[in-house]
């Protein structure tokens, strides 16, 4: 057994403190044959901590497309000649979808718009359409709205909004290298502004965008000092029109070696497998991933993407004998 | 009036060039983002369980 799971056996599953940068690069670079052991080790630190039960998530554009901003991997930048067009979702649309989420079992819907923050008009279509929700169906609403001024956080938190997705993307150290048009400390302001707002903080990001394996580690550190109520955890997959369009997809060991590396690093999160699974790992990933580390899925479509359909998930999660968080258990 | 289908709905080249094959299989996990019949760059709408595209000329499809 390599040393660095020993440590982690005791140090993470034992103590419940997860591993430090230098750590979480020492399961990064573990070779082929001790992965099964990392992610099996991952797995009992998600079951010790976290407990067996699933979260499941929808997710919906209430805005698409026509981004000011210009984050090299998202086809919905207004900079890039991406194919896709700006559109907006209307209530009763929107209303629906939260139906179909709810009618999985999911307990959180996301409404998410591809904006720099919100601006009026986005804070009217929020508050109609999360009182609409709020009104028709049971389920917890989350948003993801670009960066907010404080003004805005207490708006969602009046609104019932109750957790916010920002995502942080990468480390600190690679940002620069894959968004130009606001900053990592923008973002991380933000966060700050939600995590004392009581709103839950839900912050993750991207791997496979030319960071190094170190600056995996970076990113899975700088995560673990924000301490998020849950961590997205995305896999590129290469846009056409975006700068990092031509980027190859990260090789399935490595995804699965970054599951277990972050559990490793934030053993009580929520950490969610998002987009990107299906073509990084196939179908078989996700199972992988579920006996890794992972404990919540979002089902169904992405925002500019399709997903599995959400009955595979389920009928996998039932399969491998692992319940779907209730709403009462969040409430 | 039957109208073909002239354009990839992925890249929005003439579908009768060919090497739309990974186009093809990328639909798996994508809506279309071109009208296969007039090129229009199509508003398409993602859901959690569909997707709408719509063509100003053509219409609306659905998946
Ligand atoms: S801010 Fe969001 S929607 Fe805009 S380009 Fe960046 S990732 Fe895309
Ligand atoms: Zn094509
Ligand atoms: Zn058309």
């Amino acid at each position: 057994m390599p040393e660095i799971l020993d440590q982690a056996r005791t140090q993470v599953l034992e103590n419940g403190v997860g591993l430090d940068e230098a750590g979480v690069l020492a399961v990064l670079n573990l070779p082929d044959e001790h992965l099964p052991a990392a992610l099996q080790l991952a797995h009992e630190v998600r079951m010790r901590w976290c407990g067996p039960e699933v979260e499941v998530e929808g997710i919906v554009s209430l805005k698409t497309g026509g981004c000011p901003e210009d984050c090299h991997f998202c086809s919905q930048s207004g900079l890039f000649t991406s194919p896709v067009r700006s559109v907006w979702l209307d209530i009763r649309a929107l209303v629906e979808a939260a139906k179909q989420t709810a009618a999985t079992g999911a307990t959180e819907f996301c409404i998410v718009a591809a904006v720099r923050g919100p601006d009026a008009r986005l804070m009217k279509q929020m508050r109609e359409g999360v009182a609409a929700i709020k009104a028709e169906v049971d389920i917890q609403v989350a948003a993801s709205l670009g960066m907010l001024t404080q003004e805005q956080v207490d708006e969602l938190v009046e609104m019932g909004v109750h957790r916010y997705n920002h995502n942080l993307e990468t480390c600190r150290s690679y940002f620069p290298n894959v968004v130009t048009t606001h900053s990592w400390e923008e973002r991380w302001e933000t966060l700050k502004m939600v995590r004392e707002s009581g709103m839950e903080v839900c912050c993750g990001g991207i791997l496979g965008l030319g960071e190094s394996v170190e600056q995996r580690a970076e990113f899975a550190a700088q995560l673990a000092e924000l301490d998020p109520h849950e961590v997205p955890l995305n896999f590129l997959n290469p846009r056409p029109g975006t700068p990092l369009g031509d980027r190859p997809v990260v090789e399935g060991k490595d995804a699965l070696r970054a599951v277990a590396a972050f559990r490793l690093a934030m053993p009580r999160t929520i950490l969610r497998y998002a987009g990107g699974r299906e073509i990084t790992l196939g179908d078989l990933g996700t199972r992988d991933g579920l006996l890794g580390g992972i404990n919540a899925v979002i089902v169904g479509n992405y925002l500019t993407t399709l997903g599995r359909p959400a009955t595979d998930d389920l009928k996998l999660l039932d399969d491998l004998k692992m319940p779907v968080k209730a709403l009462s258990a969040t409430l | 009036m039957t109208v073909t289908e002239l354009w990839c709905d992925r890249c929005g080249e003439q579908a009768a060039a060919g090497g739309h094959e990974p186009c093809a299989a990328a639909r798996a996990l994508e809506p279309p983002r071109y009208c296969a019949h007039c090129r229009r760059r199509m508003k398409v709408q993602v859901v959690p369980a569909g997707w709408s595209a719509v063509c100003v000329e053509h219409g609306e499809i659905r998946g």
